[in-house]
């Protein structure tokens, strides 16, 4: 049972991913990372429950204040962003390349 | 029994769910679709004797961050995708870094389930108690107090850096 | 199939049908009291004292044409009244309103009265809460119009601004009961001290629970914190498109919305279904003035007091209720360590 809540998570990870890799849109960027921190939430909390211990809950709790915290602050700079160029696609912003 | 079969239905919502979000072009449907793999994860963690922190699942997740992200959704009225690549073409097809991002993700997450299914078959869980919120709550306050509060400071570092990021000057 | 179960079922269908039919007399009591604050007469010719006006109201509505704007997004135009209603249903569902019953004897095990026992069951009320506010962001951006893009934004940012008071006066609540539990927290209230005060926590915490009724309020998007669907400002707020059964449905989520505070509000706070001269298995009825109580005491304020502006009602919420809720939290805490309750 433990084997097939890992391979959820693992495939859960990996679409977060994929996201991250393909898409062109903050937004949709900030998403999969949303992704990806659900799936690991979800290893935590299933390894607790195999080991019997209740502190994979408690880290879970943790990583979840992160997330919200990194969303908050991941949107701000998005908005930031918006107000100079209008556009959300991450390749056009580059005026810092040489 | 009844167990298995909603393990996989919920399962199937969350995957599903998240390829669609990932799919979307219309960034507020992608926000409604995390939604429901959030609840799907929420029911996932009731099945994994967590009530807990499947209710805050739904109170923070759900009900907080995905209400942020559609705010600023709405706000900016996000465009959809870019116009530097072809509209028509899906973004998982098109060529070029797109279909490497793609296939690069299959690759990791075929490793990702060999090394986590190399450590020998498990069966049922062992049948445990479930810890109750009191116990979660003595442990955070004794055993990780000092997580605890960094966390409520790193919490007020986040809301002043959000509002002063955000601001129109 | 055990008697328990039919039992329960029945239970469900019970609380579903009694919630509908509560949203009808609440219009009925609304437009009445309403009237007899403006020293008018209100409804009286329908029916005997007017009380068919609500089935009227309801025949009208069905028969009404449903209108989409043409810009609207359809799919989501469509499913933001059902997650309101849904929400609001929802959220009744572990509010328990009566003692356990064995239904004089017909079955083995007693019946609680309550849909679904939930061990955290005042975490589940407050998560339905938190999602009973996409229905309103969902039907102000779906309408593509921009009164209720504005009125939309403005209700989903004042209801999750007072949820956050909400919560904390819901977690000083825990502190002197020691339970997430509904029902064990209002069989905590049973009994009465000298004889006379009944040990109900509102006595325990006062402040406490004038910041629920306020947060909750304000989270029913209800009068004085209704500026997001005044008439005069925003034409309707986030629901101007809407008509016939969509409208009908928002109407109903904002009436359950309301039975459900007050019901949490008499669970918590008045001692739920305990009550002198009645035995333990009527406790429904103590429950049900109760609720009444409280629902009359929500219509007398809206036609009684002027309606906040919004940057007015923004401020209340975020620097006088909140910093309340919290020394409330903290003296409640001080107080169940030295008084050890």
């Amino acid at each position: 049972m433990l084997n097939q809540y890992l391979i959820l998570s693992a495939i859960l990870f990996t679409i977060g991913a994929a996201g991250v890799f393909v898409r062109r849109n903050l937004i949709t960027i900030l998403l999969s990372i949303e992704i990806m921190l659900n799936a690991v939430n979800l290893t935590f909390v299933a390894f607790g429950r195999a080991l019997g211990s209740a502190e994979g809950q408690i880290i879970v709790f943790f990583v979840m204040t992160v997330a919200a915290a990194e969303a908050a602050v991941g949107l701000a700079i998005v908005i930031t962003l918006f107000r100079h160029k209008e556009s959300l696609n991450p390749d056009s912003f580059t005026r810092l390349k040489w | 029994m009844g167990s298995d079969a909603l393990f996989y239905a919920f399962g199937a919502i969350a995957v599903v769910a998240s390829l669609l979000v990932i799919a979307q072009r219309n960034p507020v449907y992608s926000v409604l679709l995390l939604i429901a793999s959030f609840g799907a994860l929420s029911g996932l963690y009731v099945l994994l004797d967590a009530p807990f922190v499947a209710v805050i699942q739904i109170i923070v997740y759900a009900g907080a961050i995905m209400v942020l992200f559609l705010f600023v959704v709405m706000l900016l009225n996000a465009p959809h995708e870019d116009t530097v690549y072809d509209e028509h073409v899906h973004p998982l097809l098109r060529p070029g870094p797109m279909r490497f991002g793609a296939a690069l993700a299959l690759a990791f997450g075929v490793e990702l389930v060999w090394a986590l299914t190399r450590g020998g078959s498990s069966g049922e869980f062992a049948p445990g108690a479930v810890s109750s919120v009191a116990s979660i709550g003595r442990m955070l306050f004794t055993d990780y107090a000092f997580p605890f509060e960094v966390t409520s400071i790193l919490i007020l570092v986040a809301m002043m850096g959000a509002v002063v990021l955000a601001r129109r000057d | 199939m055990t008697p328990l179960l039919i039992a329960q079922i029945g239970l469900t269908l019970f609380v579903f049908v009694a919630l509908l039919s509560s949203a009808a007399v609440m219009v009925y009591v609304e437009r009445k009291v309403a009237a007899l604050l403006q020293q008018r007469f209100g409804p009286y010719l329908v029916g005997p004292k007017g009380l068919l006006q609500p089935l009227a109201d309801v025949v009208k509505l069905m028969f009404k044409e449903e209108l989409r704007p043409k810009a609207a997004d359809a799919l989501l135009f469509g499913l933001a009244p059902i997650i309101s209603a849904t929400c609001a249903f929802a959220a009744f569902a572990v509010v328990p309103f009566g003692a356990s019953t064995t239904l004089f004897g017909l079955l083995d095990a007693p019946l609680r009265l309550q849909v679904a026992d939930v061990n955290v069951a005042i975490l589940v009320i407050f998560a339905i809460a938190s999602m009973s506010v996409y229905g309103i962001v969902l039907a102000g951006w779906s309408s593509n119009s921009k009164y209720s893009l504005l009125g939309g934004l403005r209700s989903s940012a004042q209801m999750i601004s007072y949820e956050l008071s909400y919560g904390l006066a819901l977690a000083a609540v825990l502190l002197v009961s020691n339970s997430l539990s509904v029902t064990e927290i209002v069989n905590g209230q049973s009994g009465s001290w000298w004889h006379v005060i009944p040990r109900w926590s509102v006595f325990l915490q006062p402040v406490g629970f004038v910041i629920y009724m306020t947060a909750g309020i304000a989270e029913t998007n209800r009068a004085p914190f209704d500026f997001p669907e005044a008439e005069q400002e925003l034409v309707a707020g986030y629901h101007t498109e809407y008509s016939s059964m969509s409208f009908a449905m928002f109407f109903l989520a904002e009436y359950i919305n309301m039975v459900t505070v007050s019901a949490v509000a008499t669970d918590l706070f008045l001692g739920g279904w305990h009550g002198p001269f009645l035995p333990e298995s009527l406790g429904w009825i103590w429950f049900l003035i109760k609720v009444g109580a409280l629902l009359f005491f929500y219509v007398w304020m809206r036609w009684t007091l002027p309606r906040y502006r919004y940057d007015q009602l923004m401020r209340f919420g975020w620097k006088v209720l909140l910093p309340l809720s919290v020394i409330n939290l903290l003296v409640t805490a001080a107080g169940v360590l030295y008084f050890g309750l």
